[in-house]
């Protein structure tokens, strides 16, 4: 679905993507994770053909998007970091002013919008103003409108951020429901538990590189243990922890509020912990995730 | 790449599902399933994709035609009342007014210094939001519509409400018993053709403006309004200082203007009916190729 080779994203001087190799296969869903600034949201662009490279090659969907730009973006869904509805519309106008574009008739962009109303859940708002909306409503609303045209390839920036756990969790569930129906997706986030959940494939994003790439349990397998001890202390009483149990996992990392002991067995290391009379005011054992594989990297968290 | 034969192909049997299905014909969906996509999205002709368009600000419109039809039709009317009517009457018809009376010399002008207005106050906040506050260009161009097609979209529109604007103004100011022949209705499409030679430069300004939009207000107090003021609107340039009457010739009102009295009140010679029509004509030109440059500075970035 998306092919590119030596990928590069240059603003003026700046180079936002510093050649990026990634391949996304047909059903499948693809993740760019990474800090901000990490290059996700210009890498996403330039698949979505609405920003040219300035160097590599890219195909999406087999086609050129500096010769083909109009025809790939016909059978693409794009959900935008910013909503950038028209607020001044009904939920209902949103989306059948938008299924035109994609030369849908009349008749077909009226059925579309009920269906996708149904969809996001938002048939109860249907003739109410955009304005009106809650921001998860109207994170619902974008990510339906780019459904309208039953896109081959879905792209979402970040569909998540600002949203609450509730809406977040709900809007996994509507992606699951895409993916499930032969929708192949590209995600990005800066929430590794996002990436986790949704992706079968991802590449971790850092400063317009990829540092890794593969998927989840792969990476977290290669750059961590199975479990984190993490211990937390009270403010001022963390000096020179990191060095006292440094030999109970097989790395420590000392974050500003806790030191994390990765180990293989979490509860034998924070028994170990106790036995060098170590008392931290809270422990917390846990599986490895992807912000952890992102700390090993990078040596920095995701959000900041 | 090897899917990109594939994928041409796919792309001739989506065209092909797509009419098929816009003729109720269940063998389109049949169609896509077997050339593998799924989408029922294509590319429309650039024409088509504008209009489309004008349909979404018509939808707007449609709900918000009154409250815009103040600003833009009700408001020139104000003036035919309060100069036409009511100024007027003090004004005795001399040479200035060629021989008429005030009503009649005043009404043309009316009509293009609303239209104008109308045009500017369009394309200057509302341009601005699709780049910056709203952000619903971003939204169409991620479509097949193009940034030039977006353009297109955004000047015909704004030429049919202008037009639409227009008519109500002239139908009022018949009324009033403002237009002496039938050389009005040309009036409306010299006033549309004014407030896009206007309007477009705006529109360009808008495509190149990042902070809050300050710089309009600037364009507003001293470039609209001393426009209106200054372009032959209510009194004959010759009485404007001649070390400073050049400025009514660069303005594009003035052309306008001048070509509003000539289609209704006669006098006015082919030559400079062409002249005028080529400054308006030529300066809609130059801006709208700005203004396509920076829609795509903008949105292709």
């Amino acid at each position: 679905m998306v092919e590119a080779k030596a990928l590069v994203k240059r603003f003026g001087d700046f180079e936002a993507v510093r050649g990026i190799d990634v391949q996304v296969r047909k059903g499948e869903a693809f993740g760019f994770l990474g800090p901000n600034g990490a290059g996700k949201s210009s890498t996403m662009r330039m698949i979505a053909s609405t920003s040219p490279r300035s160097d590599g090659d890219l195909r999406v969907l087999g086609m050129d998007p500096d010769v083909d730009g109009p025809r790939i973006r016909a059978r693409l869904g794009s959900v935008p970091q910013q909503d950038t509805l028209d607020t001044e519309l009904t939920v209902r106008q949103n989306l059948q002013i938008y299924g035109r574009y994609f030369g849908m008739s009349r008749a077909d962009v009226r059925r579309k919008a009920t269906e996708l109303m149904e969809f996001a859940q938002l048939s109860e708002r249907a003739d109410g103003l955009v304005d009106a909306l809650s921001g998860g409503m109207k994170r619902r609303l974008t990510i339906a409108r780019s459904l309208v045209n039953d896109p081959d390839l879905l792209l979402l920036d970040e569909p998540t951020t600002g949203l609450d756990p509730q809406a977040r969790h709900m809007l996994w569930d509507r992606l699951f429901r895409l993916k499930a129906g032969g929708v192949t997706l590209i995600i990005t986030s800066h929430y590794m538990d996002e990436v986790e959940q949704l992706c079968d494939r991802l590449v971790v994003m850092d400063d317009g590189r990829i540092v890794a790439e593969g998927s989840p349990s792969e990476l977290i397998a290669r750059y961590s243990t199975r479990e984190v001890l993490e211990l937390r202390f009270a403010p001022g009483e963390q000096g020179g922890i990191a060095e006292r149990v440094a030999e109970f996992g097989g790395r420590v990392e000392e974050l500003p509020d806790r030191v994390l002991v990765y180990t293989g067995d979490g509860e034998r290391a924070l028994e170990q912990v106790h036995g060098r009379d170590v008392r931290p005011a809270s422990s917390l054992v846990r599986r490895s995730t992807l912000e952890d594989v992102f700390l090993r990297l990078t040596g920095r968290t995701l959000v900041d | 790449m090897a899917g990109r034969d594939t994928a041409g192909r796919d792309t001739a049997g989506r065209d092909t599902a797509g009419r098929d299905m816009t003729g109720g014909n269940m063998a389109g969906a049949t169609a896509r399933v077997e050339t593998g996509s799924r989408s029922a999205g294509w590319v429309l002709g650039s024409w088509r994709a504008a209009w489309l368009r004008v349909e979404a600000h018509w939808t707007w419109y449609r709900r918000y035609w009154q409250s815009s039809l103040y600003s833009s039709g009700l408001q020139p009317v104000l003036f035919l009342a309060a100069m036409g009517l009511g100024f007027g009457s003090q004004v005795e018809a001399g040479p200035a007014t060629g021989g008429l009376a005030y009503l009649h010399y005043v009404a043309p002008a009316l009509l293009v210094a609303g239209a104008v207005q109308n045009a500017i106050g369009e394309l200057s906040y509302p341009v601005l939001s699709g780049f910056k506050w709203q952000q619903d260009y971003y939204a169409v161009t991620a479509t097949p519509v193009t940034a030039g097609q977006l353009l297109g979209g955004q000047i015909i529109w704004i030429a049919l409400r202008v037009g639409i604007a227009c008519v109500v103004y002239a139908i009022i100011a018949l009324l009033f018993g403002a237009w002496l022949n039938a050389g009005a209705l040309l009036v409306i499409p010299v006033g549309v053709l004014a407030a896009v030679a206007c309007g477009v430069p705006i529109m360009a300004v808008a495509a190149t403006t990042y902070n809050e939009g300050e710089r309009f207000a600037a364009i507003f107090r001293f470039l609209v309004m001393p426009m209106i003021l200054f372009s032959g609107t209510f009194f004959p340039i010759e009485q404007i200082p001649g070390a400073v009457r050049w400025l009514a010739w660069i303005s594009p009102v003035w052309h306008g203007t001048e070509l509003a009295r000539g289609v209704t009140l006669g006098g006015l010679g082919i030559g400079p009916a062409l002249g005028h029509l080529a400054f308006l004509g030529a300066l809609f030109g130059v801006s709208a190729v700005l203004a396509r440059r920076y829609f795509y500075r903008r949105l292709v970035v």
